[in-house]
């Protein structure tokens, strides 16, 4: 069979165009998705910083926008949350490293389908242009945030960003469910067809089941976002009143009649809060791949990650009410949205008991990936504790649209899941590229992004809870806003050190892709897939072998094997399968 | 195996020329390819699902309302082209069968009858957005509901404000309900030319059975669309 083998080995294309930009290679394409994410976030983090010094120097003139009336920072804010929400927090986790690795790590020569995969790239590449198409239209980016509330999103005479600007950001949004469709159906077939001999369900690195749940998330909100942000569209150019009532704009009569913006709430939302958990659960995945395999442990309760994965996603989409608790709703369907809210506190709990179970009394490999891991499960903690707070309709009535619920996100959804990237690629960069990353600039990064993100993001609680309102432009105009000014000096401080700390993070990464020392196949000593074949892997992932899996993905220190670690295809060990 | 048929020798020869590098056999081609579209199905019903919830809402606020418009939409003509699509489901599965047991005569005459009876409801379809554009029931600018009464209420008059969010309804369902159809016929031309070149087989013929699927997965969403969009509160 070994020659047989040999023969179906298969090489890749050799043209450039074929292998490095229309390639089919799931590798290629997941490198693709990432340094598109890496190129967004920093247009994102740009935006952020403009807005953080307007915030402390409200008549300073900017670089590159120059003046900042209010509709400019309406739009500021507007495209950082747009580009960062679906550009790099639904980009790279999914697309990015879940391209790469899934199915590398179940043991597939490529995605089920590579065409398509291609696509969907290409696809989310084009939705980009067309939203940063938006900044250099007639009247600019658009200003009614990201989620877009009508009538602000649906009327074109609403204000400068809402002409072209809008169109460009709602047809920017439907070509991006377009490609993340494409690519949820494809990582769920794959994850169901393609898996190699021996890898079942049950032996799936968690990493696979977090891409995996977070591919049927994907498939099932982004159809409704598809089809919310085309009546949306019909509104604006073609005189239909799906979403807006009978308004007066600007002293004019709309021809409108008869809408409802809470029907645009419903259905954004119904897409919004499976979103969260579509940026998150990734990291949830990589954090327990990389905690275990650092700790040299087993991960502690397996099929209880599993199944509160699961149990995140079911209940993430029975809570998107609880983004509405001031938009007019029965206290019976509040009290219902509330309940089912806290109900998603049970599985995170049991998320991260069974993460500080599997580092406890371990002998931990303190290394930058493992660093971000822990790291991920602090921001998990710190960020989820707070949403209990939001999700009942008596704190929210006094919390909602204060800075409050910017820092709740921003650490849960944001950071957490940034750090769930960062431990992402300085784990798998090895295998990716060939080459190690930089040990201590790591460190280096790690410290000051976590210091630095906590000096940001925590003021913002007790910003909220003193009544300080997001999405205005200027606070020095009111007087009870004004003595709060002293926590927005802190936190743009803090963020002009953590941006500039990211640098650190970048020369890293290309510096090491060219000058770092070379990887050997498995600098971790972990377990799953990826660390049997070569670095970087060959163009059918295992050099015309097809794998055969005899173990769980995590089995460190087991009694009596001759290393701390059993790889999934070595012999079977007892206590294997789970 | 016999080495002398693998060192040497491009794989390709050892198995069916459709079968793609990265799978290992036909079957999990085959599985792939089938769970594929219908994963993709759960995605159209996310979508089609996001169309129904806002008409559901607008029903129940605006029922009356809707109803008079409802009314003024021909039901012959939404039936006619119901009877149409469940006849196409049939030429569809004939196709299918014909494609499994190897009768290519039969296989090329149900795609073209299928790809008639869809361009007959496109037909249809459009001789009743004709009709309501010449009745200026066209949602926008010149659009205009006055007077009409409200079934089963001769001293009550329908709000055309409510009765427009019925006609957009009508027009966004419907169209894009029709662009899937115009994709379906995109895709039983391709299926058309493969069977023309006699590329299926009883072994290999996936693309038949995927492609039926989605046809009468559009099939099902006309049949919501029909009672929910003509067949409301009629009274003769």
């Amino acid at each position: 069979m070994a020659t047989s083998a040999t023969a179906h080995a298969h090489a890749g294309p050799q043209g450039f165009i074929r292998k490095y930009i229309f390639s089919l290679d799931h590798k290629v394409i997941g490198i693709q998705y990432f340094f598109l994410a890496l190129t967004a976030v920093f247009v994102g983090m740009f935006l952020s910083l403009l807005m953080r010094i307007h915030l402390i120097a409200p008549l300073a003139s900017l670089p590159l926008v120059g003046e900042i009336k209010p509709e400019t920072y309406l739009s500021l804010l507007t495209m950082h949350g747009t580009i960062m929400v679906f550009f790099v927090l639904t980009t790279a986790p999914q697309g990015g490293f879940g391209n790469y690795f899934l199915p590398i790590q179940i043991g597939a020569p490529d995605m089920a389908f590579p065409v398509l995969n291609m696509l969907s790239f290409w696809t989310t590449f084009v939705g980009f242009v067309v939203i940063i198409a938006a900044f250099f239209v007639q009247g600019g980016a658009p200003l009614h945030g990201w989620t877009g509330y009508p009538p602000l999103s649906a009327v074109q005479s609403a204000g400068p960003g809402e002409g072209l600007g809008a169109d460009l950001w709602i047809t920017s949004i439907a070509i991006f469910c377009l490609a993340s469709l494409m690519g949820a159906l494809n990582f769920l077939t794959t994850t169901l067809d393609m898996r190699a001999k021996g890898m079942t369900m049950m032996r799936m690195p968690l990493t696979v089941w977090s891409w995996f749940i977070t591919a049927i998330l994907g498939l099932l909100a982004f159809g409704v976002l598809l089809s919310a942000g085309i009546l949306l569209l019909m509104d604006r150019n073609l005189g239909t009143s799906f979403y807006v009532p009978q308004i007066i704009v600007n002293g004019q009569i709309m021809l409108h009649k008869g809408g409802s913006p809470l029907l645009w709430q419903h259905l954004f939302w119904f897409f919004g809060h499976p979103e969260v958990y579509i940026a998150i659960l990734p990291g949830m995945g990589v954090t327990s791949q990389i905690l275990s395999t650092f700790s040299r442990k087993p991960i502690f309760g397996y099929k209880a990650m599993v199944y509160a994965m699961l149990a995140i996603g079911f209940f993430g989409f029975m809570v998107w009410g609880h983004h509405m608790f001031m938009s007019g709703m029965s206290p019976y369907s509040a009290f219902a949205f509330s309940l089912l809210t806290m109900c998603i506190g049970v599985p995170s709990a049991i998320k991260t008991f069974n993460w500080l179970g599997t580092m406890y009394k371990a002998r931990i490999r303190f290394q930058t990936p493992m660093l971000y891991a822990i790291g991920f499960v602090s921001l998990f903690v710190s960020g989820g504790l707070s949403g209990p707070f939001l999700a009942q309709p008596v704190l929210d009535i006094q919390l909602h649209d204060t800075y409050f619920v910017v820092g709740h996100f921003h650490l849960i959804m944001g950071v957490a899941a940034i750090f769930g990237m960062f431990a992402a690629t300085y784990y798998w960069f090895p295998k990716m590229f060939g080459r190690m990353m930089n040990e201590s600039w790591g460190r280096i990064h790690f410290f000051i992004t976590l210091i630095g993100t906590y000096a940001i993001f925590m003021p913002m609680h007790y910003l909220g809870m003193a009544g300080g309102t997001r999405r205005y432009s200027q606070y020095t105009e009111v007087a009870y806003l004004q003595k709060l000014m002293p926590i927005h000096q802190f936190m743009t401080y803090a963020a002009i050190i953590t941006i500039a700390a990211q640098f650190i993070f970048v020369i890293n990464l290309f510096w090491s892709m060219f000058k770092g020392p070379k990887a050997s196949d498995n600098p971790w000593e972990a377990t799953t897939l990826e660390w049997i074949t070569a670095t970087p892997p060959p163009h059918d992932n295992f050099g015309g072998v097809t794998p055969v899996v005899h173990n769980g993905p995590y089995e460190y220190g087991v009694p009596g094997a001759a290393r701390d670690f059993v790889m999934q295809t070595d012999p079977p060990v007892a206590s294997s399968g789970h | 195996m016999p080495d002398s048929t693998v060192i040497g020798l491009h794989h390709e020869d050892e198995h069916h020329p459709e079968l793609l590098h990265h799978f290992a056999d036909a079957q999990q081609q085959r599985d792939s390819a089938s769970l594929g579209m219908w994963v993709f199905l759960a995605t159209e019903v996310m979508f089609f699902g996001g169309l129904f919830c806002a008409y559901l809402v607008y029903r129940h606020w605006y029922f009356p309302d809707f109803a008079a418009a409802s009314k003024s939409i021909d039901a012959t003509l939404g039936a006619t082209n119901t009877a149409v699509l469940i006849c196409s489901s049939l030429t569809v599965v004939l196709a299918v069968w014909a494609a499994q047991t190897a009768r290519r005569t039969l296989l090329i005459v149900s795609l073209i009858l299928t790809m008639l009876l869809g361009m007959a409801f496109l037909g249809i379809k459009g001789i009743e957005y004709r009709e309501k554009f010449v009745e200026h029931h066209v949602p926008g600018a010149s659009f205009s509901f006055d007077k009409v009464q409200v079934p089963g209420h001769p001293d009550q008059y329908a709000n055309p404000h409510h009765a427009q969010i019925f006609f957009s309804l009508y027009f966004v369902m419907t169209g894009l309900h029709a662009l899937h159809m115009i994709i379906g016929l995109g895709i039983f031309l391709w299926l058309l030319i493969m069977a023309w070149k006699g590329r299926f087989t009883p072994e290999w013929h996936t693309p038949v059975e995927i492609g039926g699927l989605y046809w009468h997965f559009v099939d099902i969403v006309w049949i919501y669309l029909f009672p929910l969009l003509y067949l409301i509160d009629r009274h003769p």
